[in-house]
C-alpha cells in the first residue's frame, strides 16, 4: 500500500512538472530584472511597466480580444443552428453534405483552411468588391468558419443525448416550435453552448496560422505580434504579457468551473 | 363502481363518439404501423390500447396527440377534424412514458408550463397550480427539481402537468411502466379515481395486460397495426375471439380438435391432444368436422386424483412440474397425448385435502362454460 502511494506521488509530480514547469519558468522570468531572458538578474516588475507602454502589443491584444469575442459569439449562433438541424431534422436534402461540411474544418490542416480562405477573400473582392481588403473582418469570418464546427459538434452531441419527448411535451402543452426552442431546448443545451463559446474564444485567441493568411496590415493579432517579436529574440515583455494572460485564463477557468457547476445543478 | 360497470354504462347509453378514428393508416416508408384502423372512443371513458411492441399502439397515440399525421384516414375529436391542427392547438394532453419533465424547471413551474403558454392571468395560474399540487399530493415538493423526486413523484408531476389545461382527452403512454410493482398497484387506483372525479376521457397505451385490465373501462387489443378485439376487459379475457388475443392476454392452454356434434345449444369436439371429448355448452357458428381450437385458462381447470363422472372434459395426465408462488401454485401436467397443460391453483388451505406432488397421476376437468372455441 505504502509503496503504491509513493509510486503514485512520483508519477503525479513528474506529470505536473512536465505540464507546468515551462509555465512556471515563464512566470518566474517575467519578474527578471535582466534584459537577457535566460539570465537571472534579480527581481523586478519593470517589464510589466514597459508592457503597458508598448502600444503595439496592447493594440494587438485588444484586436485579438475583440476578434475572439465577436467570432466566438457568431460561431455559437451559427454552430447551434447547424447542430440543431443535424440532430433534429432526420431527413432533408443535403443532410450528408451539411454534416460533412460542418465537421470538415475540424480535420482540415490550418494551413489549407487559411490559404483557401485567403483565395476566397481575394476572389470575392475582385468579383463583388466585398470584403474590401483584409483586416479584422476577414479574420473574424475565418475564425467563425472553423469555430462553428466545434460548436456544432458539441451542441449536436448534447441534443442527441437529450430526450426528444421533452420538446414534444412542450409542444403538447401549447408551446409553438419557436417559443419551444427558447423555453425548453435552449436552457437544456446551455452548458454545451457555454463550453462551445469558451472553446471558440480560446481557439480564436490562440490562432496564428489562419490569422497570418487572412489578416491585413495594421491588424496583426496578438499571436502574430508575439511570433514576429520572437523571431528577433525573446523579449522579457512577452514573458510579462504571457504571465498576465495565464492569470486571466486561470481566473476564467475557475469562474467557468463554478458556472458550469451551477448550470449542471440547475439543469439535471 | 368497478371499471367494467362504468364501461357497461357507457356502451348502454346511445352516445355520439367523442373520438372518431376513421380508416386511419400510417406508413413509415414501406412499413405499415397502423393499417386501416377505425375506432370510436366515447366521452369519459378510460380506454386502453393493449399490444406488444410494434403493434402500432404508440403510433396511434402519437397521431391523436398530433406528433404524427395519418397517411390516410381522418381523426375527429369532439366533432372537429384534427388533420390540420398542430399539437400545440389541440386540447389534448399527453403523459409521456419517460414523463418528459423539464429538468430545468421546478415542480411548480413544470405544472404551470401549459397555462403560461395560454396566457392565463398569473393569479389564476397560481390557484390552479395549487389545486393540481393538492390533487396529486405534492405539496412538500413544489419547489423541487424533477431530479430530486422519486419515480412515483415524477409520475404524479407528469399527470398534474398534463391535466392542468383541462384537456378534453388525456393520452397516457405506459403510465405505470416505470414504477415498481407495489407502487404500480397503488397508482392504478389513484389514476382511476382521478379519472372518475374529473371525467376526462383517458386513452392509455400499454403492453402490460394486467395494467390494461385494471385500468380500462373498455379496451382494444392491437397487433400489426390492426385491432384484434374490442370490448370490456372481462369480455376480452373470458371470450377472446381469436388465437392471438387468447394467447396474448394471460396464459392459455390450446387444444386442437374437430367438431363432432354441432347442436344449437352445445358442441362436442374431439381432440386427440386433450385425450377426451370436449363439451362446450353454447352453440358456435361452424360446419361439421371443422377444425377448431379450444382455449382454456389455467385457473379454470380443476385437478383431481379421481376420475370425474362424465367422460368429456376429462384429460388424464401426470404432474410434471410444480412452481410454488405463495398465493398460488402453477402445475405443469403432461397429458397422455404428450401435450403439456399449465394450470394454476390457489393455495387456500395450508393443509389441502388433496395434496399433489411430482409424478402423481391426475385428471383435469372443467365446467362446460369454461372454455372458448376459436375458429380463426
Amino acid at each position: 500500500m505504502k509503496k503504491k502511494s509513493t509510486f503514485l506521488m512520483i508519477t503525479a509530480t513528474l506529470g505536473f512538472a512536465f505540464l507546468y514547469a515551462p509555465i512556471v519558468s515563464l512566470v518566474v522570468y517575467s519578474f527578471n530584472a535582466s534584459k537577457l531572458v535566460t539570465v537571472w538578474g534579480g527581481f523586478s516588475t519593470k517589464w510589466y511597466g514597459e508592457l503597458l507602454d508598448n502600444d503595439q502589443i496592447l493594440d494587438a491584444a485588444f484586436i485579438s480580444l475583440k476578434i475572439a469575442v465577436i467570432s466566438a459569439t457568431l460561431a455559437v449562433v451559427l454552430g447551434t443552428i447547424a447542430g440543431f438541424c443535424l440532430s433534429r431534422f432526420k431527413r432533408f436534402r443535403g443532410r450528408m453534405a451539411l454534416s460533412g461540411m460542418v465537421t470538415a474544418p475540424l480535420v482540415m490542416p490550418e494551413v489549407i483552411t487559411g490559404l483557401s480562405l485567403l483565395l476566397l477573400f481575394v476572389a470575392m473582392e475582385g468579383l463583388l468588391g466585398w470584403p474590401s481588403g483584409r483586416g479584422t473582418l476577414t479574420v473574424i469570418i475565418a475564425h467563425v468558419t472553423f469555430c462553428m464546427a466545434y460548436v456544432a459538434v458539441i451542441v449536436q452531441s448534447r441534443l442527441s443525448s437529450m430526450d426528444e419527448s421533452l420538446e414534444e411535451a412542450a409542444m403538447d402543452l401549447g408551446a409553438k416550435p419557436g417559443s419551444l426552442f427558447f423555453l425548453v431546448t435552449l436552457p437544456l443545451i446551455m452548458p454545451a453552448i457555454v463550453s462551445g463559446w469558451l472553446l471558440s474564444f480560446t481557439l480564436s485567441l490562440d490562432d496564428l496560422v489562419i490569422a497570418s493568411f487572412v489578416s491585413g496590415p495594421g491588424n496583426s493579432t496578438l499571436p502574430m505580434v508575439i511570433f514576429s517579436k520572437i523571431r528577433l529574440g525573446v523579449s522579457p515583455e512577452i514573458n510579462a504579457l504571457a504571465t498576465l494572460m495565464i492569470a486571466a485564463i486561470a481566473l476564467g477557468v475557475i469562474a467557468t468551473v463554478f458556472q458550469m457547476h451551477r448550470l449542471k445543478k440547475n439543469a439535471v | 363502481m368497478s371499471p367494467a360497470e362504468r364501461g357497461q354504462q357507457v356502451t348502454l347509453e346511445e352516445r355520439q363518439p367523442f373520438i372518431e378514428i376513421k380508416n386511419v393508416t400510417k406508413k413509415f416508408g414501406d412499413f405499415v404501423a397502423v393499417d386501416d384502423l377505425s375506432l370510436d372512443i366515447y366521452q369519459s371513458e378510460l380506454f386502453c390500447l393493449l399490444g406488444g411492441s410494434g403493434s402500432g399502439k404508440s403510433t396511434l397515440l402519437r397521431m391523436l396527440a398530433g406528433f404524427e399525421n395519418p397517411t390516410h384516414g381522418q381523426i375527429v375529436i369532439d366533432g372537429v377534424d384534427m388533420t390540420d391542427i398542430p399539437p400545440w392547438k389541440r386540447s389534448i394532453n399527453m403523459m409521456f412514458q419517460s414523463y418528459a419533465l423539464f429538468p430545468h424547471l421546478t415542480v411548480e413551474s413544470n405544472i404551470a408550463f401549459g397555462l403560461k403558454r395560454e396566457g392565463v392571468a398569473a393569479r389564476e395560474i397560481k390557484a390552479r397550480v395549487q389545486d393540481m399540487i393538492d390533487l396529486v399530493q405534492l405539496n412538500k415538493f413544489a419547489k423541487r427539481k424533477p431530479a430530486q423526486l422519486s419515480g412515483g413523484q415524477r409520475q404524479r408531476v407528469a399527470l398534474a402537468r398534463a391535466l392542468i389545461k383541462r384537456p378534453k382527452v388525456l393520452l397516457l403512454d405506459e403510465p405505470l411502466g416505470a414504477l415498481d410493482k407495489k407502487l404500480r398497484e397503488e397508482t392504478q387506483f389513484e389514476l382511476i379515481n382521478i379519472q372518475e372525479s374529473l371525467g376526462v376521457t383517458f386513452v392509455v397505451v400499454t403492453h402490460d395486460q394486467e395494467e390494461a385490465m385494471t385500468l380500462a373501462s373498455r379496451m382494444a387489443v392491437m397487433h400489426e397495426g390492426e385491432i384484434q378485439q374490442l370490448g370490456l376487459p372481462h369480455e376480452v379475457y373470458e371470450f377472446p375471439t381469436n388465437r392471438f388475443v387468447a394467447e396474448f392476454i394471460g396464459s392459455v392452454n390450446m387444444f386442437e380438435g374437430h367438431v363432432v356434434e354441432d347442436e344449437p345449444d352445445y358442441v362436442m369436439i374431439a381432440s386427440k391432444e386433450a385425450g377426451s371429448h370436449l363439451y362446450v355448452s353454447h352453440g358456435i357458428s361452424c360446419s361439421p368436422n371443422q377444425n377448431v381450437s379450444v382455449a382454456i385458462r389455467p385457473e379454470k381447470i380443476l385437478m383431481s386424483h379421481n376420475k370425474p363422472e362424465h367422460d368429456y372434459n376429462c384429460c388424464p395426465g401426470v404432474v410434471e412440474d410444480i412452481a410454488y408462488m405463495g398465493n398460488m401454485s402453477v402445475f405443469k401436467i403432461r397429458l397422455d397425448s404428450g401435450k403439456t397443460v399449465r394450470i394454476t391453483r390457489f393455495n387456500r388451505e395450508r393443509s389441502e385435502d388433496e395434496y399433489f406432488t411430482w409424478h402423481d397421476k391426475v385428471f383435469l376437468t372443467w365446467g362446460p362454460t369454461s372454455c372458448v372455441v376459436l375458429t380463426s
